[in-house]
């Protein structure tokens, strides 16, 4: 059978202001009928542009060179995408490749109910009975499974669940069934769990509609889920294409070795956190914490009439003086607004929270302005955690001027030096703005200011989630470093089991505010008793397609069990 | 890893001058937009030339009405001794309009600067801390709004000037109420700006570092809130000169032995349009609107130019991520 589609020596260049930027550069690929393939990359790698000339869909600015021959799903008809006119590539669209978009929330048309949007693709390629359309939609739902389709169908997006959604987005590209999709980061916006589903719909619509998979995607372990065969791509150029599993066992090429050896595993910290725990005192487990959280509630006030949202719900926990406490969750968990309480961004509501011997319930800030120079904060994104009128050193240097500990930034460069030199950004960095650095750069600079005090106690929100995977292995592996050096204690919030057992001494399991699980990496993670923790864990996809079959084959005994 | 990151090139940094505010736009634009702009800043250039060399370049002073020859004579046409004629009150003509400009400008310099200290202050104020003092403020410049300008500054130029009307006295009294009527103007774009900055996350980190209320206010937030006041700025000067032409225009302006101004001299050729005196009002008219629009012009090219939808982002190159990758040397070849 042929391919459904044949990218021949494609290149695509943007003319921007500072001239031609080559985003894709002779890149020749095919997808076989029913295959899902995986495109995998880091940001700024061509994954996506390429992808989405399948569909058409590059900008005007974009010029594109080479042939993307798209084959109908019985093989009938084949027409290159670069060169059809707007008319066939409408007739196209939807028929033979069909696009899902990583954002479920704003792929939908909120003003419209999802049915309507699911038929609107039949409308778009043929004549149908408004009963036959409906009947179809209805049909297409219950397969993507959305229970009770019959009624659901009249339901507008925002009262479907941000899975439910994606569900939605899945069976607007299914209705005519083509035979290609093109996954644009299907899953990256939903949490763990919700994933796992997503992933096993995505496979189903390989097995059941006989549809090819274009999967782009920067996580290795979704790749190792689902993919048959692998695609790397490097700065436009694809570095190496190989079968799942040989890609995972055997990797050619030194950036595919480099790529997969920065992705973090689970159970890789533990020997970590076995050294830690040896090298401390005998009387450590005596010292009085850092931070104690008894009973601790943060509830936002809700506006209009609507109840208030409870964030943290009677969390109890405790840093130690040197120890790193990851603290992991998915979105909603109330795991941010632990942190922001703790750096006193967040106004507490009941309960108890002590940082550093202070009390933060009712807390005025005059009094608790001295500790902030012993706590260290480092944000999720570093692209908007920096002043961008003021240069890294100046940025640096602030929580010394504020604290009185230099005159003016000037004054600081010293130290702001060695810190720079402590985080292995070169010293010319500090006359560099923040944008001029890379996301990376910027987010090594953003621990140099949160370490600037020495402080006791570091909280880091989701520090590495808005980075690549072999950049994020150096931003962790220089955070380790730095804590054996200086010894405070940390936050460590995220999302990623895996990110936070290469760090933390003991890991704490949020959901919906209220905590679940607490205790050491070997026990959350080798013996899980928390039913949620269980499913977070099998949910969660491992870099590795053989080990990934046999997790897969324990999820669904739990969801079965679940069910 | 250091020596890698060492080894990364500069990014390399635009001149001095072809990143100051005017300068930046002018190597940006493009068409039409930067034909706007070219005429809006040659006009503009006009005005403040002559504003500033208006000793030399006017033959006679704004308040003379006789010279070593004797008196000018009223209504005369124009001639070789008065280029453009004279006034109704004997003045010349070609006089008052280049001392003109020197009024028009200082009016519009104490007005914007008066009102961007006020505006910018108090938006700050009232963007940073919120609650019910910035309720208070939005009503009250919402109050201002409500009113017609021209009302609100005739009012104003009574009351300051107290019916006085040196060339200071109605410099300032022209000038601060045309403050007064765009001090709500600067506050709400200034709020604004500062509300969005404030939920942003460096200004949080400032707030965790433990920066004071100050500190946060004037080293992260001001900086980066006032990028459109140069655009309001370059608009408002244009009002700032049609408001002091009505002031003038409706008797409240600057007695001509004071200051020269465009405004009143409209107003005192107003029965000479009838009689076929057309060299009286034609030429301040002129002016006013030469001025105005070339203001106006830069304003609104340097707005259009200032929003990405209406024109192409200047993009740096991207920083390369520093993957510590090292490709063979084959593919480095190929390249």
């Amino acid at each position: 059978m042929n391919d459904v589609v044949e990218i021949r020596d494609l290149t695509v260049s943007f003319a921007t202001d500072a001239g031609q930027v080559q985003a894709v550069d002779g890149v020749s690929l095919s997808v076989h009928p029913g295959e899902v393939l995986a495109v995998v990359g880091e940001s700024g790698s061509g994954k996506t542009v390429t992808a989405k000339t399948i569909l058409g869909l590059l900008p005007e600015t974009a010029r594109v060179r080479g042939a993307v021959v798209l084959s109908s799903k019985d093989g009938t008809t084949e027409g290159d995408v670069v060169t059809m006119s707007g008319a066939r590539l409408r007739q196209v669209r939807g028929r033979d490749a069909a696009m899902v978009f990583q954002e479920p929330s704003t792929a939908l048309n909120p003003v419209y109910p999802v049915g309507w949007q699911i038929i609107e693709g039949l409308r778009a390629h043929g004549k149908y009975t408004k009963a036959e359309a409906r009947a179809k939609a209805i049909d297409v739902m219950r397969r993507v499974g959305i229970p009770d389709p019959e009624e659901r169908i009249d339901h507008y997006p925002h009262q479907f669940s941000g899975g439910q959604k994606q569900r939605i987005v899945i069976a607007q590209a299914l209705i005519l069934d083509p035979g290609v999709i093109v996954a644009d980061e299907p899953t990256t916006a939903l949490d763990v769990t919700v994933q796992a589903e997503i992933l096993d719909l995505l496979r189903r619509c390989r097995d059941e509609f006989g549809a090819a998979v274009v999967l782009i995607t920067h996580n290795m372990g979704v790749v190792a889920d689902l993919a048959d065969r692998v695609a790397v791509m490097y700065q436009g150029k694809l570095v190496e294409q190989a079968p799942v599993r040989e890609l995972f066992a055997t990797p050619r090429e030194p950036y595919t070795q480099q790529l997969l050896a920065a992705v973090p595993r689970i159970g890789e910290g533990l020997a970590r956190a076995h050294e830690r725990a040896a090298r401390r005192a005998d009387d450590w487990a005596q010292q009085t914490p850092v931070v104690q959280a008894h009973d601790l509630r943060i509830v936002y006030p809700g506006r209009f009439r609507r109840p208030d949202f409870v964030a943290v719900d009677g969390v109890d926990l405790a840093i130690r003086p040197g120890e790193v406490l990851g603290l992991v969750g998915e979105s909603g968990s109330g795991k941010t607004t632990i942190g922001r309480a703790m750096a006193g961004l967040t106004r507490v509501s009941g309960g108890s929270l002590q940082v550093l011997g202070v009390e933060l319930r009712g807390v005025h800030e005059r009094d608790f302005r001295p500790v902030r120079g012993r706590i260290g904060f480092v944000f999720q994104d570093p692209a908007t955690s920096f002043n961008p009128l003021l240069t890294i050193a100046e940025c640096v240097a602030e929580p010394l001027v504020v604290h009185g500990r230099a005159e003016n930034p000037a004054d600081a460069r010293t130290r702001v030096d060695e810190l720079l030199e402590a985080v292995q950004l070169p010293k010319a960095f500090g006359a560099r703005f923040p944008h001029e650095l890379s996301g990376g750069q910027r987010q090594r600079a953003s621990l140099a200011r949160a370490l600037a005090l020495d402080p006791e106690l570091l909280i880091a929100d989701e520090p590495t989630s808005a980075l690549d995977v072999s950049v994020q292995a150096r931003v962790l592996d220089l955070f380790d470093e730095l804590h054996r050096e200086l010894g405070f204690a940390a936050l460590f919030i995220s999302h990623d089991l895996a990110v936070v057992d290469m760090l933390a001494d003991r890991i704490a399991v949020l959901h919906h505010g209220k905590l679940v699980e607490e205790g050491t990496g070997d026990e959350v993670l080798g013996s899980p008793r928390d039913p949620y923790t269980q499913r977070l864990l099998a949910s969660l996809p491992v870099p590795d397609p053989v080990e990934q079959a046999g997790r897969r084959a324990e999820w669904e005994r739990l969801r079965a069990a679940e069910a | 890893m250091a020596a890698s990151t060492a080894t990364a090139s500069a990014v390399p940094q635009r001149s001095r001058l072809a990143r100051l505010p005017v300068v930046a736009q002018l190597r940006q634009s493009v068409g039409l937009q930067r034909g706007m702009l070219v005429g809006g800043l040659v006009l503009t250039g006009i005005f403040l030339l002559t504003a500033a060399f208006a000793p030399v370049l006017a033959p006679y002073g704004y308040a003379q009405l006789r010279d070593a020859s004797g008196s000018f004579g009223a209504q005369q046409p124009p001639s070789a001794e008065h280029l453009l004629g004279t006034t109704v009150g004997g003045y010349d003509v070609l006089s008052r309009v280049i001392w003109g400009a020197r009024t028009a400008f200082l009016v519009i310099v104490v007005a914007v600067v008066a009102s961007i200290l006020v505006g910018v202050l108090l938006g700050l104020i009232s963007g940073y801390f919120g609650g019910w003092l910035d309720r208070i403020m939005v009503m009250i410049a919402d109050a201002i709004y409500a009113f017609p300008s021209l009302l609100l500054a005739i009012v104003l130029a009574i009351v300051i000037s107290g019916g006085q009307s040196s060339m200071w006295g109605g410099i300032f009294a022209a000038a601060l109420s045309i403050t007064v009527i765009f001090i709500p103007q600067y506050l709400r774009v200034t709020r604004s700006e500062v509300i969005r900055i404030k939920s942003e996350a460096f200004v949080e980190s400032a707030r965790v570092i433990g920066a004071g209320h100050v500190r946060i206010m004037t080293r992260h937030v001001l900086r980066n809130s006032t990028r459109t006041l140069p655009l309001i700025l370059t608009l408002n000067a244009s009002e700032a000169i049609l408001t002091l032409a009505g002031l003038g225009f409706l008797g409240f302006g600057i007695e001509p032995t004071a200051a020269a101004e465009w405004g009143y001299d409209l107003n005192k050729s107003l029965s000479d349009v009838t009689a076929g005196i057309w060299w009286t009002s034609v030429f301040p008219g002129l002016a006013i609107v030469l001025v105005v629009l070339g203001l106006t012009l830069v304003g609104e090219s340097l707005n259009d130019l200032a929003d990405p939808r209406l024109r192409k982002r200047a993009a740096g190159p991207e920083p390369v991520e520093d993957l510590g990758v090292e490709l063979p040397e084959q593919q480095e070849g190929e390249r």
